[in-house]
């Protein structure tokens, strides 16, 4: 086997002062994954807490500590980093035929600030914790006890680490592409990343600034947000979801991405309507900078304000819509084979498409009224962020899992886990819409007797999901102590990415590749060139 | 059918409004459902009759088809447009509440909902109101951010400190209703609860001039075991011994107990009398001084009870 990125050059130090994008995306892997395993951890935690009424586990106080972590540590050292600093610094320079993103120091600051940001989170659970809620509503984040100054600057950090990776990620998409690749060539992955990097440039200040004046106001009593200082808290509300309504498509938009590349590649299929995707992807992270109010619908602002946020919100529905509608198009008359990764962009499909249905019920004023703040939006959310990001997070580190380790995975146990997962997931959380429906409010540590049978059915759904994962891990650990199997192109699959070894050396390719022809000419007859995206 | 699955799905009907919701909830269970077997059915479909038959399978190169797409680009739109529409009507009614509303105030504190009628009666924890009749409820809360949540009524609003929120309703279901707090407000968040009185007007006027004082003719220590229940007390100080976010009652009558400043006081009328009207000024070791003040809330027959009702907790 000839020398590649994982053993050349060799040692820790080398791992540690690493400028190379591949080495940078294996280091925010394995430390997601560490985020993820401690934010599951949380959840279990919090399910077991919530199997009856009153105290199970713990007491009230470290409930909402537990459910606070688990929601700042999901979002902020999880999802958001994910598939963008994770998978995507790993595969977008490949994808374009280049032999690095465009500032290659920068990414490597970048994870050293994701790294502080993630230790000084951490120092803030163990000093004191922190009971807010992974939202911080004032007046209660500035007056409550706890290390919530060290929890939000920890959160302050890290938006840097998001703001440079998509910095990064512009610059290399517009300056590094392939000879030859034109913007309608780029994989529709990219197109997503690009989407996705713009909202974090964009919106990640937002809540930097606004995190700062939680800080200012704990610190030196500045009356911004606490009304007994002169402060208005519904203002906080405007400034969080500015930033984090956004956010949420800095989450999702990078899921899009993979299924974009993953279900093409498994149905041996052009993909359906290359521009609608590419400019959907466009279209929701502009709108998505319009809706934040839909999430303050109940919170005493303006009811026309609140008209015109229903309006908007359901307006940004339509794209995701299209997409769903393209990725099954791709599936017609393809040839369609069901390994790991296409049975969780499936899953994907699924899932996403109650997550997005759901929406509906909470964009429309007068069911929103009912269902806010219960554990119907909790089940949206988890729906659109676990049923959907992860979901296509697990098909893209299915998908290029060869690619980035050499080996392959045993393919059988991958499918029980999917199974298992798939299933733990709708019972955990198909039963939360019903709980919320009938007015279970979230954050709750104690609840009404009539709501225990589905408390108990969703925990015992949490233990399935659970188990699914840890035959995962199982899984995956195996695959790194094999020696080094996997083709170049083990799913025949023809983006840049594939045309190199597995894994790739360090520069990614021998000889620059030259773009001829589109990013999914999966179809035989080999298609007329002037026919595709013409 | 449509009864079944609204039986299923949500709380009863205790106002007309909840009905106008539930009308726009059961359309969209039938649109997401109709959506939903159109996504998986297609997909499930087409996992099987395109399956993989061998490695020199052939498709076609098909990149778009602009009827299709405009399909399902303006097909969704119009719906979404319609939901809009809907949802947008349905809020207008809960929106403006009627001119002859009867106003009662509602004031939100950690852990507590305070009620004050025309009349200047005060209730904690319990609001009654009239059968039939439009009820407006003007809002403020004393700390941090509140949620006033009737799920049988459909309605939720935030409450905010230095401003006033409003809603209305006008109940039409006899009984009891669950008031739930749904902005998280910390350790008591959960246990924020209220319940909702509907009676008819006579029984509620009557109640009205009673000046809510249902406990008149009560026994002292019977009365207390009321209002401990009603006015939130029970959140946080059990009668089992089980340690709380306060201290149990259990036994603690007549003995010293070690306050958080390292000197200790007993247990006695004054004791009890203070920690209700004035919380902060001893905290008992190991707990936060986190209990709100009752200071104006409570008549003095009212501490009575209570004082006798702690007593009584052997």
């Amino acid at each position: 086997m000839s020398d590649n990125y994982l053993s050349s050059p060799r040692g820790i130090k080398s791992w540690l002062t690493t400028v190379d994008h591949k080495r940078i995306g294996v280091m925010y892997l394995a430390s997601i994954l560490f985020a993820f395993l401690l934010g599951g951890i949380f959840a279990i935690l919090i399910r077991i807490e919530l199997l009856k009424p009153g105290h199970n586990i713990m007491s009230a106080d470290t409930y909402n500590r537990v459910f606070t972590l688990h929601g700042a540590i999901m979002i902020f050292l999880f999802i958001i980093p994910s598939i963008p600093a994770a998978l995507g610094n790993f595969v977008l320079p490949l994808m374009l035929g280049a032999k690095d993103v465009a500032f290659p120091r920068l990414n490597l600051a970048s994870y050293y600030i994701y790294v502080a940001g993630a230790l000084l989170a951490i120092a803030a659970m163990v000093a004191g914790g922190v009971d807010t809620g992974w939202t911080f509503y004032t007046p209660y984040s500035t007056t409550t006890n706890g290390s919530v100054g060290l929890m939000t600057f920890a959160a302050f950090v890290l938006g840097f680490s998001s703001i440079f990776t998509g910095i990064n990620f512009i610059a290399t998409v517009h300056k590094l592409r392939a000879p030859g690749m034109g913007w309608f060539r780029m994989p529709l992955f990219v197109w997503g990343m690009y989407a996705t990097a713009i909202i974090q440039v964009l919106a990640t200040p937002v809540l930097g600034i606004t995190l700062l004046l939680i800080i200012m106001e704990r610190v030196f009593s500045v009356g911004i947000f606490n009304p007994q200082l002169g402060g208005d808290p519904i203002l906080f509300q405007h400034f969080f979801w500015f930033y984090s309504h956004p956010a949420v498509y800095i989450m999702i938009l990078p899921g899009m991405a993979i299924i974009s590349e993953v279900i093409p590649c498994f149905s041996r299929k052009t993909i359906f309507g290359y521009k609608a995707i590419a400019y959907s992807s466009i279209a929701i992270a502009g709108v998505s900078f319009l809706v934040w109010g839909h999430h303050m619908f109940v919170s005493g602002q303006s009811p026309l304000a609140n008209v015109i946020f229903s309006f908007l919100t359901f307006l940004v529905a339509i794209p995701s819509g299209v997409k769903v509608f393209n990725w099954i198009a791709t599936m017609y008359k393809g040839s369609i084979s069901l390994e790991a990764p296409m049975l969780y962009a499936i899953s994907f499909l699924l899932l996403f498409a109650i997550g997005g249905l759901t929406g509906l019920f909470l964009g429309a004023l007068a069911t929103d009224v009912h269902l806010h703040d219960t554990y119907f939006v909790v089940a949206h959310f988890h729906f659109v962020m676990m049923g959907g990001t992860v979901m296509a997070f697990l098909a893209g580190l299915h998908f290029w899992w060869p690619k980035m380790f050499g080996r392959m995975y045993s393919e059988a146990w991958a499918r029980v886990s999917a199974a298992l997962i798939f299933v733990g997931f709708n019972v955990t959380f198909l039963t939360q819409f019903v709980l919320g429906s009938r007015g279970m409010p979230r954050r709750y540590y104690n609840y009404l007797d009539q709501f225990q049978p589905l408390h108990v059915f969703s925990t015992v759904g949490s233990w399935v999901l659970a188990l699914g994962f840890l035959i995962m891990a199982g899984y995956l650990w195996a695959s790194l102590r094999r020696p080094m199997d996997a083709p170049a192109n083990p799913w025949g699959a023809v983006g840049l990415e594939w045309q190199t070894s597995s894994p790739p050396p360090e520069h990614n390719f021998e000889e620059v590749p030259l773009v001829t022809g589109g990013p999914y000419d999966y179809s035989t007859p080999e298609p007329d060139p002037a026919e595709v995206h013409a | 059918m449509n009864a079944w699955i609204r039986s299923v799905l949500m709380p009863v009907q205790g106002t007309a409004y909840a009905g106008r919701v539930d009308h726009l909830y059961l359309f969209l269970i039938y649109v997401s459902a109709f959506f939903f077997l159109l996504v998986a059915g297609l997909t499930g479909y087409f996992v099987i009759r395109y399956r993989r038959r061998g490695p020199g399978d052939r498709t076609p190169h098909i990149t778009h088809h602009h009827g299709l797409e405009a399909a399902w680009t303006l097909i969704p739109l119009a719906i979404v447009m319609f939901i809009f529409f809907w949802g947008f009507h349905s809020y207008m009614d809960v929106t403006v509440s009627p001119a002859d509303a009867l106003e009662i105030q509602v004031t939100a504190k950690k852990w507590l909902w305070q009620f004050e009628y025309p009349n200047g009666v005060r209730t904690i924890n319990e609001l009654h109101v009239p059968l039939g009749k439009p009820v407006k409820l003007v809002m403020t809360s004393e700390d941090v951010i509140h949620g006033f949540f009737v799920p049988t009524f459909r309605i939720k609003q935030d409450v905010v400190p230095n401003t006033y929120t409003q809603l209305w309703f006008q109940a039409t279901v006899p009984g009891i209703h669950e008031l739930e707090c749904t902005q998280y407000c910390g350790q008591g968040h959960s246990t924020m609860l209220a319940k909702i009185f509907v009676d008819d007007e006579k029984k509620y006027n009557d109640w009205l001039a009673t000046g809510g004082d249902a406990g008149k003719n009560m026994p002292l220590a019977e009365f207390g075991a009321m209002l401990y229940a009603s006015h939130g007390c029970r959140t946080c100080h059990s009668l089992d011994g089980i340690k709380g976010q306060g201290p149990s009652f259990k036994g603690i009558w007549g003995h010293p107990v070690k306050l958080s400043d390292g000197k200790s006081v007993m247990v006695d009328e004054n004791y009890v009398r203070e920690s209700i009207l004035l919380p902060q000024a001893k905290i008992v070791a190991g707990f936060e001084p986190i209990m709100p003040t009752f200071q104006g809330m409570l008549r003095e027959r009212e501490l009575k009870a209570l004082v006798e009702f702690v007593k009584a907790q052997k």
